[in-house]
């Protein structure tokens, strides 16, 4: 006769939508409370549950729980956005830091223009007087992010479109 | 024959004429198909594609790519890493540009302060010349004139 196994009513969240039990090692239990069911349910359905599984036992336990934040952050905006993911939103950042920056060199421009035609006046004024200049650094050069990460070689389509990671976006949109 | 895709190497199958990979994996470059399958898994991928107008597959196809390439090398950050670096560096860029303005605001009215102080003492001068002019109209006449 078939043992009679309970249910067992503190069941994660993943071993819920997987419909099997749930046991006291599960490796899924710590990160995937039974009361945030969409949490699993997104991871599931871009990344799959064994491959979350593979990637959890790769890592340290300590940094698992990070580990299923930034999963769960890819899946979440992967469904938002099928196409782009979370490339979309590095390439709106790229796009946001690189006006910063011309804002930045813009700004720093005047400013030089202003505490050279201050320095002049002070020069002038008072001519054995020192006159402080205010300090700034140039703008640091802002290489992209693409350039600590190392891909294989360029990037080509089956049309031999050359894709440039280093510019912002480099998503080039087929349409 | 038919060259297989590099889905259809990697996964020891046939590649059929309407293969959803082949278009977006070729087979000189297997490690692309590789890398998709670890994070994704071949049957997500298929599902993602097929759910998509074939005109953007190929720029969903690079975007996986691009992300399962960031969780291989940082398996705990992916490329979640790479938008926080991201918002920390225009963070720090932001404080920049406000410190900038904020140093270009003290020059601006120190100009300003400078300018009306000339403007002042230009108007004190031309009241003391034009005061002496008609210093024998007496007090009453210079008020009259505007002069206090």
């Amino acid at each position: 006769m078939r043992g009679h196994e309970p249910r067992s009513s503190s069941s994660c969240a993943a071993c819920k939508l997987l419909k099997r039990r749930c046991i006291p090692n599960c490796i899924f239990a710590p990160y995937f409370k039974s009361d945030e069911p969409k949490k699993f349910a997104q991871v599931h359905k871009v990344f799959g549950a064994s491959n979350v599984s593979k990637i959890l036992i790769e890592v340290p336990e300590e940094q698992r729980e990070e580990t299923v934040n930034s999963l769960a952050y890819e899946a979440e905006v992967r469904l938002k956005d099928p196409v782009y993911g979370c490339i979309g939103a590095i390439a709106m950042l790229q796009r946001k830091m690189f006006e910063l920056q011309h804002d930045l060199a813009i700004a720093r421009a005047r400013l030089a223009r202003y505490a050279a035609n201050s320095s002049a006046a002070c020069s002038i004024m008072h001519s054995s007087a020192a006159c402080s200049i205010m300090p700034f650094s140039e703008p640091p050069a802002y290489d992209g992010f693409l350039n600590s990460f190392s891909l294989t070689s360029s990037e080509m389509n089956q049309d031999g479109q050359m894709y440039d990671y280093s510019q912002a976006p480099y998503i080039i949109r087929h349409e | 024959m038919n060259t297989r895709c590099a889905a259809c190497k990697y996964l020891r199958r046939r590649c059929p004429s309407d293969c959803i990979f082949s278009p977006y994996f070729p087979p000189h470059d297997p490690q692309r198909f590789a890398s998709i399958h670890r994070i994704y898994g071949a049957s997500n991928v298929a599902r993602m594609l097929q759910q998509l107008p074939v005109n953007q597959r190929a720029a969903t196809v690079d975007c996986l790519y691009y992300e399962a390439q960031c969780r291989v090398q940082d398996p705990v950050c992916g490329c979640v890493g790479v938008i926080s670096l991201l918002y920390q560096e225009i963070h720090n860029a932001e404080t920049k540009l406000a410190k900038t303005k904020a140093q270009i605001a003290l020059f601006v009215d120190s100009n300003s302060a400078r300018e009306d102080f000339e403007v002042e003492s230009d108007l004190n001068v031309l009241l003391h010349e034009e005061g002496n002019e008609f210093a024998h109209l007496g007090p009453s006449n210079q008020v009259s004139f505007g002069f206090t």
